[in-house]
């Protein structure tokens, strides 16, 4: 075979496809109480805990969460990190964001949903550093415009 | 467990940028090397077993289709095997489990990656249900939240924890330096870690793994059959896996059961009661440094909240009581779907005296593990020098 003299070259590609997620009945009423700015945890009758988001069933008892219980919107920081790179679909004007894991009270588990802090400078790192930590109390802030997502919460505020 | 089951033979592609070349190219340099170290041919081979992340990855669906020439799986069953970030350890075990089985005699692994194909962020992370779609941070914020419970759980110094992850940063790219096939390879200084910009805070850029391609095969074998091929195989001793609750919250990831409870299961059927003390090296799955720290807890090489003291102490570095990471470890090298894997093959040539210059001296006894999913599972495969 001849010496070759091309250099190996790639060949571009791009694939959308869109998706539809079906919530289904719990996870439907559990995103029409964030229209209405409350949020909606189910209880479990066997082991007894209250878990947000709301579920159908429980992860552990594999019983039915028939019960709801409208929970607190104040809770305490479990874990906090500060994000600052971008990649595909993050830009520069979308970071820094804080992203937690809040203990609502009242509440067995952390928050199991994006859920991020915000309310003041976030890209003064400084300050960030003083006022966000584990065990730091919080409280949600809603949007104005609510569509029954996961975004209604548009961030949680330190309760200083 | 079954019939005993050894690795006959590795092979490991030079990791790193893979432009050169195609995806299927890239898997046969692994299994090409596989089999010239087993000294076999694909006609021994009873089954061959496939992983890596989803498709989306690298924007070829089923990706095993494209590679079934390079896998030599024409003619041959084939599983396909899938866990995240954990898939390296979940495709030996099931290869181990075949084999053990007595299903099987002789079984081929490969598990690989070539993301510079696509995007490994927005595969993970711009796609996912309902709770989380769309969220910012990708890996490294899952991570790095799982790090700082840690830290808060347990009241760890914030200074302190930077110091030890420093040291696990700047010993993983000392072995990265001793690793001809490793993809990161540059000196550090603890400086040079603690200084460097943040990605999700803690965590700065070398506290991260590299995008990385590569591929790893990894040839299985029954006792008989090792016995007859291999003048040096590496034993099975024990092997674990768990998995866990979805929702991160439901459960804490600063105890992480998943890792204990796997590792306990390997150890018990290694018959291990001290892994700090038995064990000679470890390729503990480290694509963060801070990760690495609460590893070494649920892995039960130290005591629980006290892994920054132990790494501090030179524990877990080169000349420590316990290596770990001699090979630079997945902080020098992830090719994510192959990671897993590349810890059961280096700690297969630990243990037959092949890990060239990053040896550790002597070593009979060693762990290799890999965690994935939303902090989520944990297989262990323990190897060993003596049946
Ligand atoms: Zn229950």
């Amino acid at each position: 075979m001849a010496e070759q003299k091309e250099k190996p070259r790639k060949v571009a590609s791009m694939g959308m496809v869109p998706y539809e997620m079906a919530l289904g009945p719990t996870w439907t009423r559990f995103f029409e109480g964030f229209k209405e700015k409350r949020i909606l945890g189910t209880k479990c009758n066997k082991c007894g805990r209250v878990l947000v988001p709301a579920r159908p069933f429980c992860p552990r008892c594999f019983e039915p969460m028939e019960e709801w219980v409208e929970v607190a919107q104040e809770g305490t920081i479990v874990t906090w990190s500060y994000v600052n790179y971008t990649y595909f679909g993050v830009t520069p004007d979308m970071i820094p964001v804080i992203g937690a894991t809040i203990k609502l009270d009242g509440v067995d588990c952390g928050t199991g949903m994006w859920t991020q802090i915000g309310g003041f400078d976030i890209k003064d790192f400084e300050l960030v550093t003083k006022k966000v930590k584990v065990g730091a109390r919080v409280k949600a802030v809603w949007r104005r415009k609510r569509q029954g997502n996961f975004r209604d919460i548009d961030y949680w505020k330190i309760i200083e | 467990m079954g019939r005993a089951v050894a690795v006959i033979g590795t092979g490991q592609t030079k990791h790193g940028r893979r432009d050169d070349l195609s995806y299927p190219d890239l898997v046969r340099e692994a299994v090409k090397k596989a089999f010239e170290d087993a000294g076999i041919t694909p006609k021994d081979v009873d089954g061959v077993v496939y992983g890596s992340m989803p498709s989306m990855m690298e924007g070829v669906a089923y990706n095993h289709f494209y590679f079934a020439d390079a896998l030599r799986t024409v003619g041959k069953p084939l599983f396909r095997t899938e866990t995240c970030g954990s898939t390296g350890q979940s495709v030996a075990h099931t290869a181990i489990h075949w084999v053990a089985s007595g299903m099987a005699d002789i079984v081929l692994v490969v598990a690989s990656e070539k993301e510079h194909e696509g995007d490994a962020q927005a595969t993970m992370m711009t796609i996912l249900e309902p709770f989380l779609m769309v969220t910012i941070g990708g890996a490294p914020v899952a991570f790095s939240l799982q790090s700082r419970e840690w830290m808060g759980y347990y009241h760890i110094d914030e200074d302190k924890a930077r110091e030890a992850a420093s040291i696990v940063s700047v010993d993983s790219h000392d072995g990265g330096l001793n690793n001809p096939l490793a993809h990161i390879r540059v000196k550090l200084t603890k400086e040079d870690v603690s200084k460097a910009p943040i990605i999700t805070y803690p965590v700065r850029l070398y506290d991260v793994c590299p995008v990385s391609d590569g591929a790893c095969a990894v040839i299985f074998a029954s006792e008989e059959k090792a016995k007859k091929i291999c003048k040096k195989p590496a034993w099975v001793k024990g092997i674990g896996f768990r998995g866990e609750e979805y929702f991160i919250g439901d459960s804490s990831k600063a105890v992480w059961q998943s890792t204990i409870e796997a590792s306990k299961e390997a150890y018990k059927e290694a018959g291990i009661t001290n892994p700090l003390k038995e064990l000679d090296v470890a390729e503990v799955y480290n694509p963060f440094s801070y990760q690495e720290l609460m590893f070494l807890e649920c892995l039960g090489l130290c005591p629980p909240g006290e892994a920054p003291d132990y790494v501090i102490k030179g524990t877990f570095s080169p000349g420590g009581e316990l290596p770990c990471d001699p090979s630079g470890g997945v902080l020098c090298c992830n090719p994510i779907g192959a990671a897993g894997l590349i810890r059961v093959a280096e700690a297969a040539l630990q243990v037959t005296g092949k890990a060239g210059e990053h040896q550790v001296e002597g070593a009979k006894l060693a762990l290799s593990h890999a965690m994935g999913g939303a902090m989520q599972f944990n297989g262990i495969t323990i190897l060993g020098s003596e049946l």
